[in-house]
């Protein structure tokens, strides 16, 4: 952190990049402001690249799988056991392995684009997606509540059993808060952060390096050095983080539909 | 420090758009992808993956059902081989000890028969020598009687040819000899 912090300090002429910067100006029609963007692409090759690969695993159907068969089957049963199985569990899981399975691999691929040299561009540091997604599995639970409970739902959701009535006041707008505005909110803006940090600190990093490198000064031109240390070290983090993100995002879908189905219970 | 570049990094988002703010299409694009993907995992990969994990599932346990039933299968044969085989011992026992009641009997049979056969031999035989004995007595009479006839003839040289009379003499001397040839028996 340091050697990202030193251009900064140092010069009078370096401006890091900002949220301008992670704007690409369009493919089509070429550099404007407002077309088809290399994000659009990115998603849209993402959902040619997940499906080709699972049906290609998937179709073989062998009781002893092959090498692509076994790693299709590892990631499906992944999504399947340890996320729909363990926080959903009974007889009602299957129903959503298809909504989380998707979900994980959709964000899990858009935000590996930020990993990969060339791409470097996780399609998920741009907020339109994450809204999206966090809108349909809001949609998604509330659906489910109601077809569950009906509307009771919404009274099971909001006000929690075995709390004394005059703590109910202050309860019942909490709970509406944190379950029915902030739920969607922080669902999508911690994916779309944590994708856009990582972005905008990659592209600091970089122009960063680039800045120094140019300086005529040596010792600067040599603490270029340290600020690559310092920027592989977020690299490895921010690979992390995207596999984590898409993890969490899934993890998450699957505990609010967990409530949503057992919600008399809780 | 970090603060520097966040506030230069503020300094330039001040002058751009709020990146809070989405671009529609781009949402749209999402969307659009997302429900693309969903549709072909919903109908084609989790269908498959499921049924692929359905028949493994049955074939580690239609094998094990399998086995179970070959192994209860065996044990069904070793049970009724050894039933069967007590049931030939038991056969064999009672045979056994029906041969030899059987035998025994055979044998009992064999004795009353045999006792019976020399009884009625026996039998036979003294009747066949008490007959003899009489025809032997018979004839004798009339021989002795002849014998001592023709001897008194010729002792006392008187011919005694009346038969009728010499056979009456004969009798009542016979008579007469029995009678004390039974008291000597006496």
């Amino acid at each position: 952190m340091i050697a990202l912090a030193l251009p900064a300090q140092d010069s009078g002429t370096f401006t890091p990049p900002g949220i301008d910067q992670m704007h690409l100006p369009a493919i089509l029609p070429w550099g404007a402001s407002d077309g088809f963007s290399k994000q659009m692409l990115l998603v849209i090759l993402s959902v040619v690249l997940i499906a080709s690969f699972f049906i290609a695993a998937a179709r073989k159907q062998q009781l002893v799988p092959g090498k692509l068969q076994f790693a299709g089957e590892m990631a499906y049963g992944f999504v399947r056991n340890s996320i729909a199985k363990d926080i959903i569990g009974g007889r009602d899981f299957m129903k959503y392995v298809p909504l989380l399975f998707t979900l994980f691999f959709f964000i899990l691929v858009n935000n590996i684009y930020g990993a990969i040299p060339v791409i470097q561009l996780p399609s998920f540091s741009h907020v339109g997606g994450a809204y999206v997604l966090a809108a349909v599995v809001y949609v998604t639970w509330i659906g489910i509540g109601i077809k569950k409970n009906g509307l009771k739902y919404f009274k099971l959701a909001t006000v929690p059993s075995g709390v004394p009535w005059f703590i109910l006041p202050i309860v019942v707008p909490i709970e509406i808060i944190s379950n029915f505005l902030v739920r969607p909110v922080t669902h999508s803006l911690r994916l779309f952060a944590t994708m856009m940090a990582g972005h905008l600190i990659v592209m600091i990093a970089g122009s960063g390096i680039e800045f120094l490198v140019m300086q005529e000064n040596v010792l600067l031109k040599g603490a270029s050095v340290l600020v690559l240390v310092g920027a592989v070290a977020m690299y490895m983090l921010e690979a992390l983080i995207m596999v984590l993100q898409a993890y969490v995002f899934t993890l998450l879908t699957a505990i609010y539909i967990e409530g949503a189905l057992h919600a008399d219970s809780h | 420090m970090n603060q520097q570049i966040i506030s230069a990094a503020a300094q330039g988002a001040a002058e751009s758009a709020n990146p809070l703010v989405p671009n529609v299409w781009e949402m749209g694009v999402v969307f659009a992808g997302f429900v693309v993907l969903l549709y072909i995992v919903v109908k084609f990969v989790v269908p498959m993956f499921e049924k692929t994990f359905a028949e493994r599932a049955e074939a580690i346990e239609g094998g094990i059902a399998k086995a179970e039933k070959a192994q209860a299968e065996a044990s069904a044969a070793l049970e009724e081989y050894k039933q069967q085989l007590h049931d030939a011992r038991a056969e064999a026992n009672r045979i056994r000890e029906e041969a030899r009641a059987e035998g025994a009997q055979i044998l009992a049979e064999l004795k009353t028969k045999a006792a019976a056969e020399s009884a009625r031999i026996t039998e036979q035989a003294y009747a066949q020598i008490e007959s003899e004995r009489q025809a032997a007595v018979v004839s004798l009479r009339s021989e002795v009687g002849t014998l001592a006839t023709t001897l008194a003839e010729r002792i006392v040289g008187e011919s005694l040819s009346d038969d009728e009379r010499a056979a009456r003499v004969v009798d009542r001397f016979l008579a007469d000899l029995e009678t004390q040839s039974a008291g000597a028996a006496k």
